[in-house]
């Protein structure tokens, strides 16, 4: 007995209880998320944003987050019913499961598994599930052509997602987080976003745009043609689910951004006053910075269109990361920095 | 040398950036918010917001019940019944409007030759039932004699246009 | 070890669960909802073995790609069940005789099966050890040493396989007023608009 509670069941609370300490930030981070981003785009275009519930709106989010959870839940008649209350739980859950592989310091992860970026790939590639299912059994035309137009877009932006990765993993040698930031230690100057990688970066950003169903890629719910597409049917907390698995995705996004390209918790600079600075506060300014960069974005440009969108993926980024993978393994030999050689 | 320029004002993302730094300017630039239910914008002499019959200053209503404004009404939102008062002037009896019908064209006040029924400077008169948005006689009245300064103001500024 | 046992157990009886209900869900959209929980429980099975590269790649392909291609086609189905089951009786005696033969022929195969001698020593020690390399580096070691010509083969299939959709799709119809994007790229706003400071009353 008391083996059982040493091997499995101990065990299993420390777990839940890191989980807990990750999860509930995180979805801390969500809802101030949504505040930040329409103050952001407000002040971008010259409004104050909310300003009324609590000192400069801070309490907008709980606002937002009681008023939907109060609401009624409906269900459109002709919906598929397990399928409708399935898609919202799929996006939050996966949203979530994803975070298990992140490092937020030196060894400081849930899981530190031998290959936590393909793992994260993997997560991000799934999310199109929760999408589909919702389009598909809320039985409603706007919503399906949501789903489809996500469905198309995130595989196709995976294509150059994934040669991206392989351009990192090549300098790194290893499919493992933490090996992917110790990798970028030293200084600012040793990021993977200084450097031959920099084209990258770009292309790796604006396909996390396009995956996360951001703008200027925010067609599955274009509200101006879709009516805001796939969740067009939910309300109440089946919507919330959905909003708060979106913006979780956009974080999770940022964090890998941030891991692969920004040196994940590494100080800019290794001396005094920066390493003072405990890692995990570095590694959510990296991911505020990018999660900026998305407010900004959308601020700034106007939603591509289909056909665009389809061009930009497969006959730009695809070509272009593809002949990068070449340019950067031949840079590799040349200047004799394979990893593990 | 124009494909060299434009391949490298694509690949360097110029275009991107300009805009980029637009937005990025914006952000820092003065807000033009207006708190709402605590400031307000300015309104125009010839805005068209909640309807009022007005009176003549010795308090006798305006209206002739000449019917000008139920007629030209293109909604079909104003009733209006008449008969003769005890002093043998002609008075309405009735007179209705469905503010839920309204579209606030202001061809009723353009209508009327005494200026009895006038759109005033009031937009804030939202209520929480259909029933309270059918104005009869009294609350127009009501109306009226709540906001003569500003109608009176208004069309004496609005007099040089017409 | 006994977590271990019963996550297998969880993981092939719902994996085989999930296989027979893919054949035997009515709503095709089901179905290939079950053949991803399938490929999730096959990915589950890969970790308990210790392969957890080739269980993210399972993940990754045939969940993230392969499946939802496949769901984004069932979804675009109209499929009128009553008129599906119509000719099962017309169509069951050959399609037993086939079932019967691909049965037949699967017997014949595992009949003639012989286990290699030195299978039980291969899988003792797995080449080369697992706590010294991980099975990324392990099967990347095999893929690009022992079987080079097969893997560089099975990518020549898929280029001719690729290939060949594109020359079957392609088509090049006359007429058709495309967007230039280079030209629209090319094009300055000094080159569109022009601004003329007009005084009054004198025209442009």
């Amino acid at each position: 007995m008391v083996e059982l509670w040493d091997i499995y069941a101990w065990p299993t609370i420390v777990i839940a209880f890191y989980v807990i300490l990750i999860v509930a930030p995180l979805l801390g981070a969500v809802a101030y998320l949504t505040l930040a981003e329409r103050k952001v785009i407000g002040w971008m275009q010259l409004r104050k944003g909310p300003n009324v519930v609590g000192p400069f709106g801070l309490l907008q989010p709980m606002a937002d987050g009681i008023k939907l959870f109060f609401k009624e839940t409906i269900v459109p008649a002709s919906a598929n019913r397990a399928m409708f209350y399935l898609a919202p739980i799929v996006t939050f859950v996966l949203s979530l499961i994803a975070w298990a592989v992140i490092p937020f310091d030196a060894g400081l992860v849930l899981s530190n598994i031998n290959v936590g970026i393909l793992y994260l790939f993997a997560i991000s590639s799934l999310g199109v599930y929760g999408i589909i299912m919702a389009g598909w059994s809320s039985n409603s035309k706007y919503a399906f052509f949501g789903a489809l137009r996500s469905a198309a877009q995130m595989i196709s932006y995976e294509v150059s997602m994934g040669f991206v990765i392989i351009t990192v993993l090549m300098f790194v040698g290893s499919l493992n987080l933490s090996d992917i930031v110790e990798a970028q230690s030293g200084g600012f100057w040793n990021w993977h976003f200084f450097g031959i990688l920099f084209p990258m970066f770009i292309i790796f950003f604006i396909s996390t745009l396009a995956e996360t169903n951001r703008a200027p890629f925010d067609l599955p719910e274009a509200e101006a043609e879709l009516v805001s597409g796939y969740n067009v049917e939910y309300s109440a907390m089946t919507f919330a689910m959905f909003f708060l698995g979106e913006y979780a995705n956009m974080i999770l996004m940022a964090a890998m951004t941030s891991i692969l390209f920004l040196g994940g918790w590494m100080a800019p600079v290794d001396m005094a006053p920066f390493n003072w600075v405990p890692g995990p506060i570095w590694f959510a300014l990296k991911i505020a910075s990018c999660l900026f960069v998305f407010l900004w974005i959308r601020a700034t440009f106007p939603r591509y269109r289909y056909d665009q969108l389809m061009r930009l993926g497969w006959k730009v980024f695809l070509p272009f990361s593809l002949l990068w993978v070449v340019v950067v393994g031949g840079w590799l030999i040349v200047m004799d920095k394979v990893p593990g050689s | 040398m124009a494909f060299f320029d434009r391949t490298l004002r694509g690949f360097l993302l110029t275009e991107i950036v300009q805009g980029m730094s637009l937005t990025l300017r914006a952000m820092f630039r003065a807000k033009h918010t207006i708190n709402y239910p605590y400031e307000k914008g300015p309104l125009s002499p010839r805005f068209r917001g909640e309807h009022a019959l007005r009176r003549y200053a010795n308090g006798e209503e305006r209206c002739i019940a000449c019917k000008l404004c139920e007629a030209v009404c293109p909604a079909q939102a104003i009733t209006i019944e008449a008969e003769p008062r005890a002093d043998g002037s002609r008075r309405t009896t009735r007179y209705d409007i469905d503010m839920t019908k309204c579209i606030y064209c202001g061809y009723c006040q353009e209508a009327c030759p005494v200026d009895a029924i006038v759109e005033g400077p009031n937009y804030e008169f939202a209520t929480e039932t259909r029933e309270e948005l059918y104005y009869d006689k009294e609350k127009l009245l009501a109306n009226g004699d709540r906001w003569e300064a500003e109608l009176a103001a208004n069309i004496e500024l609005d007099m040089p246009y017409r | 070890m006994i977590v271990q046992a019963l996550a297998f157990y969880m993981f092939s009886f719902v994996a085989v669960a999930a296989g027979v209900l893919v054949i035997a869900a009515r709503n095709p959209v089901h179905s290939v909802l079950f053949l991803i929980l399938a490929f999730f429980n096959a990915a589950g099975l890969f970790v308990l073995m210790g392969a957890e590269f080739l269980a993210m790649v399972l993940v990754i392909v045939y969940v993230g790609a392969v499946a939802v291609l496949f769901l984004f086609v069932v979804m675009m189905l109209d499929i009128n069940f009553v008129e599906l089951r119509r000719g099962v009786l017309q169509y069951l005696p050959i399609g037993a005789l086939i079932g019967i033969l691909l049965l037949v022929e699967l017997l014949v195969v595992l009949g003639g099966w012989v286990v290699i001698p030195q299978a039980a020593s291969n899988a003792a020690a797995p080449i080369p050890p697992l706590d010294q390399v991980t099975n990324t580096q392990a099967i990347g070691r095999i893929i690009y040493t022992d079987y080079f010509y097969l893997f560089q083969a099975a990518g020549l299939i898929l280029l001719v396989a690729m290939i060949g959709a594109i020359v079957l799709t392609l088509r090049k119809r006359p007429g058709v007023r495309r967007q230039k994007i280079a030209d629209q790229l090319d094009r300055k706003a000094s080159d569109a608009i022009e601004i003329v400071k007009v005084t009054t009353g004198s025209g442009i």
